[in-house]
C-alpha cells in the first residue's frame, strides 16, 4: 500500500478523486490499461487529476507552484524573493469513446510567458497504435514528459533536464504511439515527427550551446526553420515490481541551411540520447529516479569553441518517505526527506590550442524535505549548493542557499 | 510522546528563516584580495550605477543576432579578459602585416588583426603567406583608471632613449598617429602630431576610448560611431553598440579596482621586494606612480603600485617576432605592469600563460625570457641563490 501511495506521489500523481470527479474513458487509454497500476512516464500527460464540470465531456485541471528563496553567488546575495514560476492550466476532452484532446498551457513567470505545451488530439486505433497529432511534447526523456511540479519533492526543476535539454519542448507534429502489457510486464513506444530546432542554439547570449534557444522562437509553431523534421522517439520498459525504464533519442538537422532556395550553410545535424530510470526499493519504499542525456551536433569548425559541440548531463533524486499518517484531518499526510544530485556538462571536449579539456560545467546537490497533506500537494523546503567552472576551468563560483515552496494540483 | 510532523515541518523551517538572518547559508564572499574585479574606493553612487552598466556591458555577449562578427576573435571582453584577469590560448589574437615601424596597417590583406572565427555561413582570415605576425595573449584590465590619468610628462620623465645613465636600460614612448575622434586631454602631449601609447603590449594605443573601441571593432566584429567599418566587408554600417555603451565601458575600465598586494608583511616578500629593486627589475617594472587630479575624485592624487613604466624597451632577439606597431620596433615590448600577477592563473584556467604571446608557463620562465635591455637583470636574477630566487618569486607570487 505505502509502495502504491508513493508510486502515486511521483511518478503518475495521484487519483485520490479520480473516482467521483473523473470521466474514466478519458483516462483509459486502452482497455486493457488500468491507469492506477499501469501508467508509464508517457502517460503522464492524462495521468493528472482532472475536474470535470456536470455531465459534460470537458474536464480541467492545472496546477501552481510558489516559490521562496534565498540563494546568493560567491557572497553576494539578491535577497529575499518571492516568485511564481508556472502555473499551468490543462483542459481535457473526450469527442469520442477513441478520440480525445488535451491541452495544457503554461504561463510563466506570473504571465510574461505564455507557452502552449501540449495540445494534441490522439486517436485510438489499437493499443499498439495511437495517432497523435497537434503540439506534441518531443520525448526527450521522461522529466519532461512528466513534469509537473506537483509530482516532485525538489523546487527547483533539474539543471540537466530543463536547460541542457530543453524543458517542455513542444513542437507542431504528428506521431504514433501504443503500449503492450505481458503479466507484470509493460512495453511502450513513441515516435514523432515536428518542426524542431534552429540556428539560435549556437547562436545565443548564453555563450554556450543551449538547445532552450529555441523555444523562444515561437515561428515554429508555423513553420519549420530549415524544411527538415526533427525525429523525435522513445521505447520504455516497465517491470511492476522492477520500475521502468526508458531510452529517447531526439534528432535532425538543426541550422537554417537554405533560404528561398539560396545556400546559406551546409546541413548541420543534432542528436540526442537519454536513458531515464525509475524504481521503488522493495521494503524501504526509497523511491529513486534518474536520467542522463547525451548531446551532440555538428558546428562549423570556424566557429569559436565556445559553443561546444558535445554536452552531457543528468541527475538522481532518492527519496525516502519517513512518515505517513493522519494529521489534523487530512488523511494520508507524507512526510519525505529526500536528495538530488546533479550535474551538466556544458562543453564536452578540448581546446585545440592546449589540448586541455574545458571547463563550463557544473554540479549541485540538493537535500531536501516535503511534505505532503494530500498525494496532490506537496510543501518542499530545499538547500541547494551548487558549483559552476566557466570554459578554462578557473576556481568555481558557489551558488547555495535556500527553497521553499508550495505546488499543487487543483 | 508523539512529535506532530506538522509542527516539526514548521519547526524546520522557523530555524531555516533563523539561519537565513545569520546570512550564513549564503557561500562566502571571496576575499577582496583574492579576485581582481570591484570597484576602487570612493566612487559615488552615481558612479556605482555607471560602474555596473559598465561592468554588464563588460560581459555582454556577442552572437549573430546582436552583431558578431561576421569574422571575429571571441566574442565579450569578458571572455578574454576573464574576471578581468588574464586570457589564455584559447582567446590570443594575432597581429600581422605591418614589419616596419611607423607604416600604416596593409588593410588589403586583412591587418591589422587575424579574425581567425567566423560566424556559421563565413570563412575566417588566414595570415597571408610569409607575412610576419605576433600573438597577443589578454592582459589583465584592473587598476587602467590609475595608469590613465597619468600625464604624458610624467611618463616621458622615466624616458631615457639614449641611455643617458648607462644603466644599459633605455625605455622609449610609443608614438601614434591619433585616430579622428581622438580628443587631447590636458595631460596630452603632442609631438608631430603624434602622442604617446600607453595601452597594449607594444603601447599601441593612446588611451581606453581607442584601446575599447578598437577591442569592439578588431576583437568581436562590433561597429561603433568611432569604429565603422565592418572587418569582413570593409565598409561602413550602422553601429552595433551605443556611445553610450562605449562611454560606461570606459568608465567601468577607469574605475575598476586596483589589485590589493597580498602577504605585505611577510618578511620573505620583503625581502624579495628589496631584490627586485636591487637587480634592477624596477628600472622597467616601476614600482611607484602618484596621479595628479582627475576628474573621478576616486583617482585624484592616489599613490598606487603597478610595477611598469608604460615604456618599451629592446627585449632582445627572443622575443623579436617581426612584426610591429606605431614607432615600435618589431623587438621593443611595452613593459607590462605586475599588479594581479599571482592572480593570473586564477583567469588563465590554473596555469600561467605569462610573456605578450603566452609562451612563459611559470614566473621563473618569464623572467628568463628577459634579454636585450633586460640581460643584465636577468643574468643578476639567474645568479642569485636559491633562498633569494625564492624570496623575488614569493614577491612576485603576492602582487
Ligand atoms: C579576443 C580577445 C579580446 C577581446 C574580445 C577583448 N580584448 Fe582587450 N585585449 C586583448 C589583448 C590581446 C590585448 C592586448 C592588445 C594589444 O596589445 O593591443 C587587450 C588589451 C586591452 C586593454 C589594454 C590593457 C593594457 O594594460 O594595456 C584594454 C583596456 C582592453 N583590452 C579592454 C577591452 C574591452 C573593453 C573589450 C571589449 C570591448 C576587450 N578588451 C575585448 C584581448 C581581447
Ligand atoms: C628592460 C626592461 C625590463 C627589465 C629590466 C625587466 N623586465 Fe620584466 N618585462 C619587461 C617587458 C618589456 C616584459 C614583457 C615582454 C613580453 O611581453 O614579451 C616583461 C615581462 C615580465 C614578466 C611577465 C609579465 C606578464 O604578465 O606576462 C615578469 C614576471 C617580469 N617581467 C619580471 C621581471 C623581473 C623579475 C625582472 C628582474 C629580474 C624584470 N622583469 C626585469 C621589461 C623588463
Amino acid at each position: 500500500m505505502t509502495k502504491y501511495i508513493l508510486f502515486a506521489l511521483i511518478v503518475v500523481s495521484s487519483n485520490y478523486s479520480f473516482a467521483q470527479q473523473v470521466d474514466s474513458t478519458l483516462l483509459k487509454q486502452t482497455p486493457v490499461d488500468s491507469v492506477k497500476e499501469r501508467a508509464m512516464n508517457m502517460d503522464a500527460v492524462y495521468n493528472r487529476p482532472f475536474l470535470q464540470l456536470g455531465k459534460s465531456p470537458v474536464s480541467l485541471g492545472g496546477y501552481i507552484e510558489a516559490n521562496y528563496e534565498y540563494i546568493g553567488e560567491d557572497g553576494i546575495t539578491e535577497g529575499h524573493s518571492f516568485r511564481i514560476p508556472r502555473m499551468t492550466l490543462f483542459v481535457a476532452s473526450s469527442i469520442h469513446r477513441k478520440i480525445k484532446f488535451l491541452s495544457e498551457i503554461e504561463l510563466e513567470e506570473g504571465g510574461k510567458e505564455i507557452a502552449i505545451e501540449f495540445a494534441a488530439l490522439d486517436i485510438n486505433i489499437h493499443p499498439l497504435l495511437n495517432l497523435r497529432g497537434g503540439v506534441v511534447m518531443n520525448t526527450s526523456g521522461a522529466f519532461n514528459q512528466n513534469h509537473d511540479g506537483p509530482k516532485w519533492e525538489f523546487v527547483d526543476r533539474p539543471v540537466a533536464m530543463t536547460e541542457m535539454l530543453p524543458a517542455t519542448w513542444s513542437n507542431v507534429g504528428f506521431g504514433l504511439y501504443g503500449k503492450q502489457f505481458k503479466n507484470e510486464w509493460a512495453f511502450g513506444y513513441e515516435v514523432y515527427l515536428t518542426n524542431g530546432f534552429d540556428n539560435s542554439i549556437i547562436n545565443n547570449d548564453e555563450n554556450k550551446t543551449f538547445l532552450p534557444a529555441s523555444k523562444t522562437n515561437a515561428e515554429r509553431f508555423e513553420e519549420s526553420s530549415n524544411g527538415e523534421p526533427l525525429l523525435t522517439g522513445k521505447i520504455a520498459i516497465k517491470n511492476d515490481k522492477i520500475g521502468e525504464i526508458g531510452l529517447s533519442y531526439m534528432g535532425g538537422i538543426y541550422n537554417t541551411h537554405q533560404e528561398d532556395g539560396l545556400m546559406l550553410d551546409t546541413k548541420r545535424r543534432l542528436d540526442v540520447f537519454t536513458i531515464d530510470f525509475n524504481t521503488t526499493l522493495p521494503k524501504l519504499n526509497t523511491y529513486i529516479v534518474g536520467e542522463w542525456a547525451w548531446i551532440s551536433l555538428d558546428i562549423p569548425f570556424t566557429f569559436t569553441q565556445q559553443y561546444g559541440d558535445r554536452q552531457r548531463g543528468g541527475f538522481m533524486d532518492i527519496v525516502q518517505p519517513v512518515l505517513k499518517r493522519e494529521i489534523l484531518g487530512f488523511e494520508n499526510v507524507t512526510v519525505n526527506i529526500a536528495c538530488r544530485l546533479e550535474y551538466v556538462d556544458w562543453n564536452v571536449g578540448r581546446f585545440r590550442e592546449t589540448d586541455d579539456n574545458m571547463g563550463e560545467h557544473l554540479w549541485a546537490i540538493v537535500p531536501a524535505v516535503s511534505l505532503r497533506p494530500s498525494p496532490q500537494t506537496v510543501l518542499r523546503l530545499n538547500y541547494r549548493f551548487m558549483q559552476q567552472t566557466d570554459i578554462l576551468g578557473n576556481p568555481p563560483v558557489t551558488t547555495a542557499g535556500i527553497q521553499l515552496a508550495l505546488s499543487s494540483y487543483f | 510522546m508523539k512529535i506532530n510532523p506538522i509542527i516539526s515541518l514548521a519547526i524546520v523551517f522557523i530555524l531555516g528563516v533563523n539561519t537565513i538572518s545569520c546570512e550564513n547559508i549564503i557561500p562566502e564572499a571571496p576575499a577582496d584580495e583574492d579576485v581582481l574585479d570591484g570597484a576602487i574606493e570612493g566612487l559615488s553612487t552615481a558612479g556605482q550605477a555607471r560602474f555596473l552598466s559598465g561592468d554588464e556591458a563588460f560581459g555582454e555577449i556577442f552572437f549573430s543576432g546582436n552583431g558578431l562578427g561576421p569574422l571575429f576573435v571571441a566574442n565579450s571582453c569578458g571572455s578574454c579578459h576573464v574576471g578581468d584577469g588574464k586570457g589564455h590560448p584559447f582567446t590570443t589574437l594575432t597581429r600581422f602585416g605591418q614589419t616596419r615601424a611607423n607604416v600604416s596597417p596593409n588593410l588589403e590583406i586583412g591587418g591589422p588583426q587575424l579574425q581567425n572565427r567566423a560566424i556559421p555561413g563565413y570563412t575566417p582570415e588566414t595570415i597571408p603567406k610569409g607575412v610576419p605576425f605576433m600573438k597577443f595573449t589578454p592582459p589583465a584590465v584592473t587598476g587602467l583608471g590609475l595608469l590613465a590619468a597619468l600625464t604624458d610628462r610624467q611618463i616621458l620623465d622615466n624616458a631615457d632613449p639614449n641611455d643617458i645613465n648607462d644603466d644599459g636600460i633605455s625605455g622609449v614612448a610609443n608614438y601614434i598617429t591619433p585616430p579622428d575622434y581622438f580628443i587631447p586631454r590636458w595631460y596630452h602631449q603632442c609631438v608631430n602630431g603624434k602622442y604617446i601609447g600607453r595601452f597594449g603590449k607594444k603601447a599601441a594605443t593612446i588611451d581606453l576610448l581607442q584601446q575599447t573601441v578598437g577591442a569592439y571593432n578588431q576583437d568581436m566584429g562590433i561597429t561603433t560611431t568611432f569604429e565603422p567599418v565592418d572587418q569582413a566587408s570593409r565598409l561602413t554600417i550602422d553601429p552595433e553598440v551605443t556611445d553610450q555603451t562605449v562611454r560606461d565601458v570606459i568608465f567601468y575600465l577607469r574605475t575598476l579596482k586596483a589589485r590589493i598586494q597580498r602577504s605585505t608583511d611577510n618578511a620573505r616578500v620583503l625581502t624579495g621586494k628589496q631584490i627586485f629593486s636591487d637587480i634592477n627589475c624596477s628600472s622597467c617594472h616601476r614600482p611607484e606612480w602618484t596621479t595628479p587630479l582627475s576628474d573621478i575624485p576616486a583617482l585624484s592624487n592616489k599613490t598606487f603600485y603597478p610595477y611598469t613604466d608604460l615604456l618599451l624597451h629592446d627585449m632582445g632577439s627572443g622575443l623579436d617576432d617581426g612584426a610591429t606597431e606605431g614607432s615600435a620596433e618589431t623587438y621593443e615590448w611595452k613593459t607590462p605592469a605586475l599588479w594581479g600577477l599571482g592572480l593570473s592563473p586564477d583567469a588563465q584556467g590554473g596555469e600561467f600563460y605569462l610573456m605578450h604571446d603566452g609562451r612563459a608557463r611559470s614566473i621563473e620562465e618569464a623572467i628568463l625570457i628577459h634579454g636585450g635591455e633586460a640581460q643584465d637583470s636577468r643574468e643578476a636574477f639567474q645568479n642569485l641563490d636559491v633562498y633569494e630566487k625564492e624570496a623575488i618569486l614569493k614577491f612576485l607570487e603576492s602582487l
